[in-house]
This record gives structure tokens, sequence and C-alpha cells, in this order.
């Protein structure tokens, strides 16, 4: 591994990295506290996300202050967080969803398709996406658990047969704004108190994903099979029932993003979607889940998806054409994985430092 | 007791006869494969035996093909590269930014190379010295070059490029309807055989796929390797990018988008694990032609490119499943045959295995 040369190494400094690391415990319960959120990569990123609306509010103060453009700042993520949400807790197993667009498609046309064919209720038909998505990424989950055969590989070639099953299915039709009923396109546009009602949406299931993995039985074993599946079949944990259910999470979320993708855009083609697998898994690697598994918070990604999304659209108002978003999305995601190789290099070297003192 | 006193042989997968062997391994199966599909498609699908849609389909998977090359080299040592496609734009959108400027073909084709190789050396350094997992890096790099691709041309698409060169990328060898760029495919081909299957290198990427730690115990400079592996992928990558602008005449900035994933998706097909350690790049070109020869023959039928885009998929996760059938029956078979003895099997996790 490579050396950090520039290491501070002042008393004080290896005295206060001590504490931190090594006995925490030492330090006051208010301080410890206020040091992990500090010092936590979702407040970083929380940071940078200001840092951004912030340029672009002095650039052009309505950018934050006009209610249209409050509105999209706001509901422009409400699709990328549901994936990124469902694509951390697959990542955090260990795993990856790569054909969350092609779920995400399949849905956003069942969606126009239940409305224009079997006038279904609004509420029956976004249960009906999430049903779609949720069977979708079952049958992922069985093919990884059962096969034994990675994600990625699996997860590429259902990518190909959804993507398949919609351009058969939907041809060169496409789903128009008209032929949705107004109760559900409204929901694209309606807020409640100013916020949009799908960033509540998005919201309310970033915070129940959260509370999951930080609470429950389900989701701390998921953690335990992120950080070594071995070691979780020798402690007895049902690795395969749990994986399952983190594929069926995170199909039934992409089949829900399918379902807001609908309501927000009005028209669908078989082609919506196409990609976003791609940014999903960024958001999550740029929200410090680690990328094999273990780590990480869907705090950190839902803020990762946020920064994406709003990256995108401040580059023009901050004078950046847009072309060049994506290029700024790379140097992101390299920039948020070599970060937390150099933290946990030095995280290692002080713990190592505690144990065989020179 | 001499070892040679045992009748059974010292290597037990090779106490069958040759032919036994061959047709039994993953790429006798790819290869029986792809001469079903090339015979049944020549006998009930009209049009496909003729020559047009030999060289039509050897130009349509030529940058498959020859990306494949390297692509198998990296997945084998148990990396993966996902910004290929994202190179390929790039060059692509060189030769076209300095075609634009009068620049000649064969220069602005090495700048391309030159790119294509500075593209793999940040991949690779990252990878074996920095110490980054390569899923992670190169979706980083994926977006980085595409968005460097883009960023340059924004939207706009270069199509004036010096007739003389365009017609080389798309012409046949005399009347035989080979293309042109299959010579520098099989010239690629040749050469990576040779660095995988018979030089100290190739066996160098195998170990470091099989075992990264005992490879390095044994020798073999992994990071170095690793390093090389990267850069391949990027030079082949980019010059898969010249031969892409000139057959299409077109530079633009989203060329080639997701041509890695039906890349990696061949490679798997081909019979190499994504675990690494194993494969042969003779099952990865048989792969290729399959994906060519299926999409050719069902397009020729009138299907659409989805119901391919069905078929690719079913058959990679038939062709990695079919390993873990294949084990379970060999394991059952094994079972029956050691009745009595209890064999130790070792709890195997599920999903990408640390590298």
């Amino acid at each position: 591994m490579t050396e950090i040369q520039d290491v501070d190494r002042t008393p004080v400094a290896v005295e206060q990295a001590h504490s931190e690391l090594v006995a925490p415990s030492q330090l006051s319960p208010g301080r410890r506290a206020f040091q992990t959120v500090i010092r936590s990569r979702e407040m970083s990123i929380g940071l940078v996300l200001l840092l951004v609306i912030g340029a672009a509010t002095v650039k052009s103060p309505s950018f934050l202050f006009s209610a249209n453009s409050w509105r999209d700042l706001l509901l422009t993520p409400s699709i990328l967080l549901l994936l990124a949400a469902g694509q951390c807790v697959v990542v955090i197993s260990r795993n990856v969803d790569l054909s969350v667009g092609s779920i995400l498609g399949l849905t956003a046309y069942l969606t126009g398709r239940l409305f224009i064919d079997t006038g279904l209720p609004v509420l029956a038909v976004v249960v009906c996406g999430i049903l779609v998505g949720g069977l979708l990424g079952l049958i992922n989950g069985l093919l990884v658990a059962l096969g034994r055969v990675p994600a990625l590989v699996i997860t590429l070639g259902t990518l190909y047969i959804y993507r398949g099953a919609v351009l058969s299915w939907a041809g060169s039709n496409r789903i128009n704004a008209s032929d949705l009923p107004h109760s559900f396109s409204d929901l694209g546009t309606q807020t409640a108190a100013s916020i949009p009602i799908l960033f509540i949406v998005a919201l309310l299931v970033v915070i129940g994903v959260g509370y999951y993995l930080h609470t429950a039985r389900g989701g701390r074993e998921l953690y335990a099979i992120g950080s070594d599946p071995d070691a979780a079949v020798l402690y007895g944990l049902n690795v395969r029932r749990r994986v399952v259910s983190a594929f069926v999470l995170s199909g039934a979320l992409a089949g829900l993003a399918g379902v807001v993708y609908a309501a927000r855009y009005g028209t669908v083609s078989s082609g919506a979607g196409t990609g976003i697998e791609l940014q999903a898994v960024a958001a999550v690697v740029i929200g410090g889940v680690a990328i094999f598994g273990g780590s990480g918070t869907v705090w950190g990604a839902a803020l990762g998806a946020i920064l994406l999304v709003t990256i995108n659209r401040v580059l023009p108002i901050v004078g950046i054409p847009d072309f060049w978003q994506q290029a700024l999305v790379g140097a992101l995601i390299l920039g948020a994985i070599v970060l937390d190789r150099l933290l946990s290099q030095r995280r290692a070297r002080v713990l190592i430092e505690a144990r065989d003192p020179a | 007791m001499s070892i040679g006193a045992s009748d059974s042989r010292t290597y037990p997968d090779y106490a069958l006869p040759f032919w036994r062997r061959a047709l039994l391994s993953r790429e006798g199966a790819i290869i029986a494969l792809l001469v079903a599909v090339i015979v049944w498609a020549i006998y009930s699908v009209p049009y496909f035996g003729s020559q047009l849609t030999m060289t039509f389909l050897l130009l349509d998977i030529a940058p498959i093909l020859l990306i494949a090359l390297p692509m198998t080299l990296v997945i084998v040592s148990g990396e993966i590269d996902l910004s290929v496609a994202s190179i390929v734009g790039l060059s692509s959108v060189l030769m076209g930014v300095q075609v634009e400027h009068g620049v000649s073909i064969p220069v602005a084709g090495v700048v391309a190379l030159v790119a294509g190789l500075a593209c793999g050396a940040l991949n690779g350094f990252l990878v074996a010295y920095v110490g980054l997992p390569s899923l992670a890096v190169t979706i980083g790099t994926l977006a980085l070059f595409r968005g460097i691709a883009i960023g340059v041309l924004g939207t706009k698409a270069i199509t004036s490029f010096p007739e003389k060169w365009t017609k080389l990328a798309k012409d046949e060898m005399g009347s035989t309807g080979v293309p042109v760029v299959m010579i520098a495919f099989v010239v690629l081909a040749v050469a990576f055989t040779l660095l995988l299957h018979f030089s100290a290198f190739g066996r160098g990427v195998y170990d470091i796929g099989l075992n990264t730690e005992a490879a390095e115990f044994t020798g073999v400079p992994v990071r170095r390797t690793k390093f090389m592996l990267f850069v391949l992928a990027g030079v082949v990558s980019a010059f898969a990018g010249i031969y892409f602008t000139l057959r299409f005449t077109s530079a633009r900035g989203d060329n080639a988008t997701g041509l890695e994933l039906q890349v990696i998706a061949a490679v798997l097909l081909g019979g190499v694990s994504i675990f690494g350690g194993r494969g042969k790049l003779l099952g990865v070109i048989a792969g290729v032609l399959l994906i060519g020869v299926i999409s050719s023959a069902l397009r020729l039928q009138g299907q659409t490119i989805n119901v391919v885009n069905i078929i690719i998929g079913l058959l990679l996760i038939a062709s990695v499943m079919s390993t873990s059938v294949l084990a379970w029956v060999s394991d059952a078979a094994a079972r029956r045959h050691n009745r009595g003895e209890r064999p130790q099997l070792a709890p195997t996790g599920v999903g990408i295995q640390e590298r």
C-alpha cells in the first residue's frame, strides 16, 4: 500500500488521534458525539452539497428563492434517491444490482399501460408497480443466492432481459401525459407545505430504510454478511434469505421509482431509465458505502444522490457548460474512494502504533 | 512406496483422452454451440449464408472482438474494467477534433492511442498501486472519460473524414468478404494468446486471479502486471475507438455508450470466471462470435434488437449458472461415490468475491 508521507506527527496530534481511535471512551460523551457527527462522511457530503447550492444561489438568487426552482431542487433527485436507497442495501451486503434502470423502465411503462388499459385507481397502480419491481428483484435475488454466482453477472444479464422485455412490449409506443389521469400526473407537481409530494415519499423511504439498517436485526445482519460472508455463514446467519430480501427491496424501490418517473415526467418511452443504474451505484459510492460491503449508511447514499443531481443543475448556472457534468461526477467518485482509502490507512496506522508502541 | 507405484494419474483432469477433454471443456461447449447456431442459421435463415451478411457481421462485432482480448486478461486477473466504452468514446472524439483541425489520420490515431494509454494508466495506477477496488475505480473513470469526451465535443458530431481512411475501415480483403480490420484483430488475437497462454506474464495473470497473495509470494510482480493489463485495455479500446470513428464516419461524445456491458457479457459467456483465474481466449472469441451470429441471424429473421438482448441476457445467466449446477451435480456424484466418507464442504459466500 502506498504510504502517506506528510503525516502530522506532533505529540499533540498523535495524542488526539490516539484518544479518538484507540480509546474513545476517554472522551466525554458530548465531545464524542460531536466528533462523530463532525467527522462523519454524511457531514462532509452535506457540506459540499450546501457549498454547491450556496455557489449557485450567490450566482443567481432565483436558484433557491424562486418557488419553481425550489421545487425542482427537491423534486429532481427523488427518483435517484429511491434507487440509491435500494442500491445501498444491496451494496452493503456485498452485492450490486445493475438491473434497477431496466426495472424502472419496465414499471414506468407498466404504470402508464395500467392507467390506459384498466383504469385502476392510483393507489392500486402504485402498489402494482412496487409488486412487479419486487418480483423482478426476487428473480435477481434467487439467481444470486441459489446459483452462488456474483451479483454483477446476474444483474448484468437481467439488465438485458428486463430492458429487452420492455422494449418488445412497448416497441415505439410511448405513454403521454394526456394518457394519465389528472389525479396521478398532479402528484408530480403537488406540494405539501412547499415540499413536493414525491420528495416526501422518497424521504420517507430513505428514513425507513435507514432506520431498518441502523436498528433492525435484519439490517445489522446485512452489514455482517457484507463484511465477511463466510463468517456470517459460520455464525449461523441465514445469508441466502437476507441477500434475497435485499434484492427484493432494491427491486421494489426501483419499481416505486418507475411509478414516480411516470408521475414526474408524464412521458414514458421504452428507453426510460437507461444507464441510471450506474448513477445509483455512483451515488452510493460517493456516499461512503464501501463497494465491497459491510460499511456505510443510507443517509450518505441519499446525500450522494442529491449531490449528483444537484451538481448537474448547478453547473450551467455557475458558467460551466453542463456537458462537463459527467466528467465532474467521475472525478467526484474517484475522489471519494481515494479519500476513503487514505482515511482507513490513517486509522489502521494509528491502531497499529497504539498496539506496538515504538 | 513411491508415487509411481499408483496407477492413477497425478492430474485427474488429464486422465481422459484429449478429444473427450476438449469436448467437456467450457470452450468446447461454446464452440459447439457456435457451430450449431451457424449451421442452423445457414439452413433456415434466408440470406444468412451470403457473403455480405458475414462481412457486416464481422464489421459490427469488430470493436467487441478487439476489446474482449484485453478484457479477458483483466477479468482472469480478478479485476474488471468498466471504462473501456468511455475510452472508445474519448478516442473517437479526439480523432474528430484533430481531423477537424487538419491533422492527418495517422498522427491523430497515434494521439488517440496515447490518450487511451494514459486512460488505462490512470485506471491501472489507482487499482494496482493505490490498491482501490477496480469495480469502483472504473465506474468512476467510466463517468470521467465519457464526461471529458462529451465536454470536449458537446452534442456536436464531426462527420468529415478523408474518404481513403473511411473506405479502408469498411473495405474487405479482395473478394473474400473478410473486412480488413480482421487483419488487425488476428494479429492482436495471436499476440494476446501468446501473452496469456504461452508466457510467464500470462501464467502470472492466472496466478493473480487464483490467489493474489500466493502470486506475490511466488514472485509474480502483481502490481506491475495489473498495471500493464489496464494499460493494454486502454490502448486497445482507443484503437477500437479509431475504428469505430472511421467505420461510422462519425465522431460523437456518446459513441459506443454501453459497449462495456456487451464486452463483459461476451467474455463471461466465453467461459471466463468473474472470480478470476479461469478462462481461455479461444472461448472468449467464440463467445463474441456467438453473440454476433445470434443477433445477425435473428435480425435477418425480422426480430428486433430487443429479442436479441433478451437472448444475450439469458445466455449470460445460463452460462454462469451452469458452472454452479455442474459443480452441484459432480458434487452429488462424488458423494454417492464416497459413501461413508463425509466430504468437507467449505462454506461459500454469495456475491462479489473480495480481491
